[in-house]
């Protein structure tokens, strides 16, 4: 079974799936049952992986292969790293807790809800272990399909524009990636005489600077659509509002991730030698989204929106970590992917708690709940916290890397960046205020109750990962250094620091 | 010299232990249970500091106490080490932070007994005690942050204890927002020292930005950088301890309540900067652009904070203007390289300017919440206790010969002296003499005369329990007797604290620089000071014979300068209008116009146009292949509306 842990982890979603759809039509509790059994499976099987991952290599392990289409070079191969490995259990942890979650939040055709939530997991574990491009670029777009039919049939009101938006933008960037991808395919044919979508083998592609140049910018573009860098973000908050919490909780959590994924995975080490010249323009656009994000979220009226730009914030710091080209910075935005994934993933389930209560995200419908909702403010309080990288708690620890790294390769970039830093307390303390302090002005707010048991079965775990995160990140940080300093080494860098380390041990 | 010492650690962790302890079961247990354990934590690390101090005054002289409790984060060369050291810099710190916040922590029984909140109230106050001695006792730059934040989230927390009232609310995250651009200033300057030492300790896996290895690389590194890096780090401390330009949060602060201002707001937290500079003696030595920087930032606030103080109607206004004041003092100290100097009076600082708010908050509770000095007087007879206390206290402040605040103020003075500085030490001079003026004043409208207030008040008005009292009468002990710790030679003493500081401040060239004056000089510098205070004294207590009608006087003759003083010389609304407004209006219209008008317009042209293609060219091609991807298209797109138009219910 060990061999083919892989296949199992993006296996046992679409099971879980099936069986959900076999359960009769009025069979809600059985259907959560089934659906969260299947993703507490998954979560036992990546448990498993991690356990026995070795942190000590940064090469694919648990690689598993077979035909699939041979003519074409095409194999269905897996394996993960590190990098990946972390990603994983950010997607196997939120995965439950998305489906506890639907039992309050989902009236509305519940079995087809679960069953989407169960094909989006199998697809991002898929675009996650995935060492064949074509494979991931197969799950990538598989990934498009549930996300765009959580958002457009459990949506608000706007639904259909979203999804719309959602997909069109999307795609817009995974076409060109997608000619990239079999160009290079086509490119290993000519250089060796087969053709091969492997990544380890496109890796080692001899190409020139303009072709890198080329397929990097086809990449990135899909990429970078997907973080959302900007300006091509702005798919993002109109998704996130129309989405259902569980929607929104994925979108942000995971797939956004996929985008900087994307980037240490396949378009940095296939074309190591445009980064010198594309890197300092990502970080720039990077600074940017950070700086603009926070901006505009700062004057949002609706929680849900808020939260969203200050995704676009964050992924900012990710995609600057990512632009320094350091193993500090890198590793800081591999950290800050799976703590944003936390945070964000608990405020936007703790913006859902009001909104099933209230039926309203507005900020200004609220104001002095602190005394109605003890425990539910406490939560919150943790997060937001952890949202403005207070020490201590997950978001310091990449945003601390990521600025470190960043200011090796860009005093000046690190230097605006901060300013981030700043205004992140600003709206997120802003929105607290308003939402918990003052005195209750509006009647229907002293009907509120406080978090009930589910829901603290749902954020206990969560914060409790926040609060281990920022204590003690040793055990991630070593899980994804071996892996990053070999990206790095592949996209062309030797970075000093990592050689020095190297002597030391 | 360094002894492992693994008990070092209880004494953050007791004080969070008991935090924690307060959310998980405060609600369930009663106040007493509450009150016990909030001060039992920071009494039991009190002792141990005790303990920690004791092993070093009979260790040899610049022994070092720490205790390594674990690797926090380490990528490629970057260690920070969860590592607690004590030495004679840091202990003085935790002795004040423990001791002083043990008295304000059993003040605080009394004082928020008939508080709704006493549990969140005392979590707040001890999590702010654990992480003000992680600020003290950390070994790196990196831990102090953690510390140095903490301390800042505790303060946000407690200025909005009382988060019904909005304008507290705001007070805390004007707090927060304000120290947070310090504290971007304090990374960047970490930045700069980490990759500056980068090729140092931390190859051979040890610690990064260690405060000994900082100190000791300083002066080989470029003086361009140890410039830069002093100055960032610099920017930070005006923001925790509010001086110019980012002193505007203090002021507000006073919205928490009077037992937080004392802890946080005058006795330990503002210090923290002070703390830091100190702590980072090598580096600012080598910077002595920085150093002159700091002066005189010093002194200007100083000064500046002095004459806001001598118009304010606050009780806790005066005072808060006043702490500001006083920290710009502790700040031209350490410009100057006094640095011994400036903990000297970081310490009777912590005494008397507790006392003080203590006393306030003695007061404000006697009157049912009353804070405006024109409503009182002749509180001398109701409440005789924190009366005597607080003169005290006012004596100490304004530097009254014989009391704690005379030692510390003078060494302060004369080092600048000494130093050549007399521009500073005559900004030093006049900065006293306003203090002895607002505190008079103060205490004058405050205890003496008749009582001004609503009548009902007045004469409800009682001492206060046990509880809060015995505070006041230690912190009174210790205002008077904390000056002996460091005579000065010229006095006949032996300067105790100063040599026990040294080794931790010894990289300070000009450490001993109060020796150089003659002892003829120095008692010179003393009769002047002596007298300018007494004069002022003097002044005020005859001025304010007149009650608060005295006020027309001081602003006819100020002048126009009387508005700028009310004002606080502007500061606030100039930030209101040049940058708080600005960024707001700059947000609104990267929302509506870039993201939404701009952007999303393009983007939703691009579909459309797209669509009408797309339309075109089927009508157009009748070729089978596309025809019948379009046709599939079309097919999938109408059953996603229907299942939308099915689910819209």
């Amino acid at each position: 079974m060990d061999q083919q842990l892989l296949s199992l982890l993006i296996a046992v979603p679409v099971v879980g799936a099936g069986l959900v759809a076999l359960a009769g039509p009025g069979a809600v509790k059985s259907m959560r049952a089934i659906a969260l059994t299947a993703s507490l499976a998954v979560f036992a099987v990546a448990l498993r992986i991690a356990a026995l991952f070795d942190s000590s290599t940064g090469e694919f392990q648990f690689t598993e292969q077979a035909a699939w289409i041979p003519q074409m070079g095409v194999t269905w191969s897996l394996g993960l790293d590190g990098i990946s490995l972390l990603l994983v259990l950010l997607t196997v942890f939120l995965t439950p807790l998305v489906v506890l979650n639907s039992a309050t939040s989902i009236d509305k055709r519940p079995k087809g809800y679960l069953v989407n939530v169960l094909l989006l997991e199998s697809a991002m574990l898929g675009t996650l272990v995935a060492t064949d491009v074509l494979v991931f670029y197969v799950f990538w777009e598989l990934m498009l399909v549930p996300m765009f039919l959580l958002i457009g049939i459990w949506g608000g009101r706007r639904r259909v524009y979203a999804s719309m938006k959602f997909v069109l933008f999307t795609m817009v960037g995974s076409l060109p990636m997608l000619v990239a991808l079999v160009w290079l395919g086509l490119a290993h044919a000519a250089a060796t005489g087969a053709p091969s979508y492997a990544m380890t083998d496109l890796y080692d592609l001899e190409l020139t600077r303009s072709a890198q140049a080329w397929c990097f910018a086809a990449m990135a573009l899909s990429f970078a659509i997907k973080v959302p860098m900007w300006p091509l973000h702005t798919w993002l908050p109109d998704a996130h509002v129309e989405a259902p919490t569980g929607g929104s909780v994925i979108l942000a959590g995971v797939l956004l991730k996929m985008g900087a994924y994307g980037f240490l995975r396949l378009a940095m080490p296939i074309c190591p030698d445009v980064l010198g010249v594309a890197m300092p323009i990502i970080g720039a656009l990077a600074v940017v989204g950070i700086i603009y994000g926070a901006l505009v979220a700062m004057v949002q009226p609706d929680m849900k929106k808020l939260v969203a730009y200050s995704s676009v914030s964050h992924l900012g710091f990710v995609m600057l970590g990512l632009s320094s080209l350091n193993v500090v910075g890198v590793e800081g935005a591999v950290y800050h992917m799976i703590s944003h994934g936390i945070s964000t993933g608990a405020l936007f389930l703790l913006v859902g708690v009001l909104y099933e209560r209230r039926h309203t995200r507005l900020i200004a419908d609220f104001g002095g709940l602190w005394r109605q909702v003890p425990l539910y403010a406490f939560f919150l309080l943790v997060v937001t916290l952890s949202s403005i990288g207070l020490p201590g708690l997950n978001g310091f620890v990449g945003e601390f890397l990521i600025l470190l790294g960043a200011f090796k390769a860009s005093p000046v970039l690190a230097i605006l960046a901060c300013s981030g830093v700043v205004l992140g307390a600003v709206y997120m303390l802003w929105m607290f205020q308003r939402v918990m302090f003052g005195e209750i002005d509006k009647a229907e707010n002293r009907e509120i109750s406080d978090l009930n048991r589910r829901e603290l079965v749902i954020l206990v775990p969560l914060l409790a990962l926040i609060v281990l995160m920022g204590v003690y990140p040793q055990p991630f940080l070593k899980t994804m250094e071996a892996s990053v300093e070999l990206t790095l080494e592949r996209a062309g860098i030797t970075p000093v620091e990592t050689a020095r380390a190297e002597v030391s041990r | 010299m360094v002894s492992a010492e693994s008990w070092l650690r209880w004494i953050p962790l007791l004080p969070l232990l008991g935090a924690v302890l307060h959310v998980a079961v405060g609600y369930r247990v009663g106040r007493r249970a509450t009150g016990v354990l909030a001060c039992s934590v920071v009494g039991v690390s009190f002792l141990l500091a005790l303990r920690a101090f004791s092993a070093l005054v009979s260790a040899p002289e610049g022994a070092v106490l720490a205790d390594d409790v674990y690797r926090w984060i380490a990528v490629a060369g970057f260690n920070i080490d969860v590592r607690l050291v004590l030495d004679s810099l840091s202990v003085v710190m935790c002795l004040v932070i423990t001791g002083v916040g043990f008295l304000i922590h059993v003040y605080s029984t009394g004082y928020m007994a008939h508080d709704d909140d006493y549990a969140r109230f005392f979590a707040y106050l001890n999590l702010f005690t654990s992480a003000m001695l992680v600020l003290v006792m950390a070994d790196n730059l990196v831990l102090m942050f953690v510390g140095w934040e903490g301390v800042g989230l505790c303060s946000y927390l407690l200025i909005g204890f009382w988060y019904t009232d909005t304008a507290k609310a705001s007070a805390g995250k004007k707090a927060f927002v304000v120290n947070r651009v310090g504290d971007a200033a304090f990374v960047i300057g970490t930045f700069l020292l980490f990759w500056a030492l980068a090729p140092g300790a931390s190859d051979m896996g040890g610690s990064s930005l260690r405060f000994a290895d900082i100190n000791a690389a300083a002066p080989g590194l470029s003086p361009g950088l140890v410039t830069a890096a002093a100055l960032l780090l610099f920017v930070g401390a005006t923001g925790k301890s509010a001086q110019i330009p980012l002193f505007v949060w203090l002021p507000d602060a006073m919205a928490g309540p009077t037992p937080v201002s004392a802890l946080i707001h005058a006795a330990t937290m503002v210090t923290a900067g002070v703390y830091m500079v100190a702590r980072l003696n090598g580096l600012f030595e080598a910077a002595p652009a920085a150093m002159t920087v700091i002066a005189w930032v010093g002194a200007i606030t100083a000064l500046m904070a002095a004459t806001v103080g001598v118009v304010q109607n606050d009780i806790k206004k005066v005072l808060a203007y006043s702490t500001v004041s006083q920290l710009g003092y502790m700040f031209m100290a350490l410009g100057v390289g006094a640095f011994g100097a400036a903990v000297f009076h970081v310490m009777t600082h912590a005494f008397f300017k507790g006392l003080l708010f203590l006393g306030a908050g003695s007061v404000i509770h006697a009157l049912h919440e009353e804070q405006d000095i024109r409503k009182m007087g002749g509180m001398r007879a109701r409440t005789p206790v924190t009366w005597a206390t607080f003169a005290v206290a006012t004596l100490a402040i304004a530097g009254v010969p014989g009391l704690a605040g005379f030692f510390s103020k003078d060494a302060i003075l004369a080092a600048t002296f000494a130093g050549g500085h007399y521009g500073l030490w005559l900004i030093g001079l006049a900065g006293a003499a306003l203090t002895a003026f607002y505190m008079t004043r103060l205490l004058r409208l405050v205890f003496f005369d008749s009582f001004r207030g609503d009548r009902e008040r007045g004469e409800q008005a009682h001492e206060s329990p046990r509880s809060m009292t015995v505070p006041l009468i230690v912190l009174a002990v210790l205002s008077v007797a904390g000056g002996y710790l460091g005579v000065p030679h010229a006095l006949g003493g032996h300067d105790v604290l100063g040599s026990f500081l040294a080794p931790s401040v010894s990289s300070a060239a000009h450490a001993g620089h109060a020796l150089h004056l003659s002892m003829a000089v120095e008692w010179l510098l003393m009769l002047v000071s002596t007298t300018v205070v007494l004069g002022s004294m003097g002044f005020a207590w005859k001025l304010y014979a007149a009650g608060p009608d005295a006020d027309v006087v001081v602003r006819g003759a100020l002048g126009r300068a009387w508005q700028w003083m009310a004002s606080a010389w502007r500061v606030d609304e100039a930030y209101e209008r040049l940058v708080v407004r600005p960024i707001g209006r700059g947000a609104g219209f990267l929302w509506k116009s870039v993201d939404v008008g701009l952007i999303d317009s393009f983007a939703d042209g691009v579909a459309m146009t797209a669509g009408v293609l797309a339309e075109t060219w089927r009508r157009w091609n009748s070729g089978s292949v596309q025809h019948y991807a379009l046709s599939l298209l079309a097919g999938a797109l109408a059953l996603v509306a229907a299942v939308l138009l099915g689910g819209g219910g």
